[in-house]
């Protein structure tokens, strides 16, 4: 909670300011190295977190653990708390296929199947159970339109996904995980492999997604956590090292290694 | 460092450069190449030329040759050569013979690169490699004497029989099938299993609906490429066909194909009689068929998407 809102007490951000994640002492170990460090830091709901930090300072193997993708790495362990509506999403007892349909991700690189645009879609709705042809149209529709995709491919929904552009494509990863319908969406570097055009369609994008999810974003590019996101989490050699409102990290961090690391000094 | 010659000579193509390595190295492949395409288009001249002489020199009718079932080569003033049994039998235990070992084949090699990965792979990559080092005769000899014997006192008939053929040469081209799909998935990209897991997908799921569909071509390739062995193949098939020329009616029936008839009765026949010239034709006949699974290939791995 931020001292903020006690000023101004108003019902949007009181409402901005639950959180829909509260990691506590999260280590994470790949063998016998360990990757993160016992970190603690609560997520936002409806709003955009970026996690910025040096290549291999933990931050992607963090996010990976939110959705459990570390799961598929062998020898990968965490260890500590990632609540999410009260129950530890770390706990060997949940289901992880469920838990990957509320917490969806987004890649580095664009990895649409090799199948048709709207089969990339309807996929993972399948295996939801959800079989009717105009229940899936509709989806289909509504979450080409919430990617701001549907204009560019909707005389050619049946064509191979692997004739789109890179940017188009990520923009179609982006609609089969909003098409799941989920709470939570992770974004691993989702523009590092873009074009400065479509790297801004996706920023567009991923700014409009906030009104219904909460979105974690990995990025190495400082103008892009800055324009974006709304708190920032400094990550350095597995260590939480500053997080904190957006604006603050990049204008007056309290650490000298985050802006030693904004400012381009090392990383 | 210091350069004493001028630009001219140390820059320029020259004689002296010419007839070293370079050369020499260039001229020994073209050689290798030379040859290989030489022997390949040879054989396919011989071939061809002995397998029409049957048609053209001694009069047998083409098709004749292809449709009838009538085939005694020695039934004098009245020979018949009718290799219809021998193509259908050909034909029959490529694919039954595939039937089996695809699933299988895919199957081993879903479980090595997606259920076990590790261990799975270990135990299965040695046994693979065994599969491949046992000599056809062997596995001709274990049909014998185990599989014959095994099919006439539980399943019926003689025991000699299609059945028999297609068991013996589906583990023959069971380990064909699986390496080449082992490799189609383990070369998909991971990113691929990342984006279905992410979405909720199970590994069933995942395997089914994404990786097996990607795989396809190369699957697809991995099924005809045990084909064209199955096809080929003329050992360890005859010791358990049962070799007659009758058209089979069943599975139990002991049948023929076209390589078993060519082994069995070239010993017996002169050669350039015509006899010997319509067992030329059945091995043109294999030929073609060669090329039409490459064709297939060829076709499927333009296919391919990974």
């Amino acid at each position: 909670m931020e001292t903020a809102t006690l000023e101004k007490p108003d019902a949007m951000q009181l409402v901005q300011n639950e959180n829909i994640l509260n990691v506590n002492n999260l280590e994470i170990y790949y063998g016998e190295k360990r990757a993160v460090n016992g970190i603690s830091m609560d997520i936002e709901k409806n709003s955009i977190t970026a996690l910025i930090g040096p290549s291999g300072c933990g931050k992607s193997t963090f996010l990976r653990s939110i959705n459990r993708m570390n799961d598929l790495i062998p020898g990968a362990r965490a260890v500590g708390e990632i609540i999410y509506e009260d129950l530890n999403i770390l706990s060997p007892q949940i289901n992880v296929v469920a838990l990957r349909k509320e917490i969806g991700m987004v890649f580095q690189k664009p990895n649409p199947f090799p199948k048709s645009i709207y089969e990339n879609i309807t996929h993972a709705l399948k295996f939801s159970g959800i079989r009717k042809k105009k229940v899936l149209d509709e989806i289909v529709e509504e979450s080409l339109r919430k990617a701001a995709l549907w204009d560019e491919v909707k005389d050619r929904l049946h064509t191979s996904a692997l004739s789109l552009s890179g940017g188009q494509q990520q923009r179609l990863c982006i609609a089969r995980t909003i098409a799941m319908k989920p709470t939570v969406i992770l974004l691993d570097e989702p523009s590092s492999a873009l074009d400065p055009i479509s790297n801004g369609k996706v920023e567009e994008l991923i700014v409009e997604l906030k009104h219904d999810y909460s979105i974690l974003i990995v990025t190495h590019n400082m103008q892009q956590a800055s324009r974006i996101s709304d708190k920032t989490a400094f990550f350095l050699s597995g260590d939480l090292i500053e997080y904190d409102k957006t604006e603050k990290i990049f204008t007056n961090p309290s650490a000298a290694k985050t802006e030693e690391y904004i400012s381009g000094r090392f990383g | 460092m210091e350069r004493l010659a001028p630009a001219k000579d140390r820059l320029l193509k020259s004689e002296k450069n010419w007839m070293n390595g370079e050369v020499r190295g260039k001229i020994i492949v073209f050689l290798c190449a030379f040859i290989m395409i030489a022997a390949t288009i040879s054989i396919t001249i011989f071939l061809g030329q002995k397998g029409l002489q049957a048609f053209i020199k001694n009069g047998v009718s083409l098709i004749e040759f292809l449709t009838s079932k009538a085939w005694n080569p020695s039934n004098q003033p009245n020979p018949l050569f009718g290799a219809l049994p021998f193509i259908f039998g050909s034909f029959a235990v490529t694919f039954l013979s595939a039937i089996i070992a695809a699933p299988l084949g895919i199957g081993a090699a879903i479980f090595m690169t997606e259920i076990a990965p590790s261990w799975g792979r270990k135990i299965l990559q040695p046994v693979i490699e065994l599969l491949v080092g046992i000599p056809s005769v062997v596995y001709g000899f274990i049909g014998l004497t185990v599989l014959v014997p095994f099919v006439r006192n539980h399943i019926g008939g003689l025991g000699f029989s299609l059945l028999s053929g297609m068991i013996v040469l589906s583990i023959m081209i069971l380990p064909t099938i699986t390496t080449i799909a082992t490799d189609a998935m383990s070369s998909l990209p991971n990113s691929l299993r990342e984006g279905s897991y992410a979405l909720g997908a199970t590994r069933w799921q995942t395997i089914r609906k994404v990786l097996v569909p990607a795989a396809m071509p190369t699957l697809l390739t991995a099924i005809v490429l045990g084909m064209a062995r199955a096809f080929g193949e003329a050992l360890a098939v005859q010791m358990v066909i049962g070799n007659v020329s009758k058209f089979p009616h069943s599975i139990l029936d002991p049948s023929a194909t076209l390589t078993t008839i060519i082994t069995l009765n070239m010993g017996n026949t002169t050669f350039g009689s015509i006899e010997n010239n319509v067992l030329w034709s059945m091995g043109f006949i294999l030929l073609v068929i060669s090329f039409a699974f490459i064709l297939i290939i060829r076709y499927l791995s333009s296919r391919r998407k990974f």
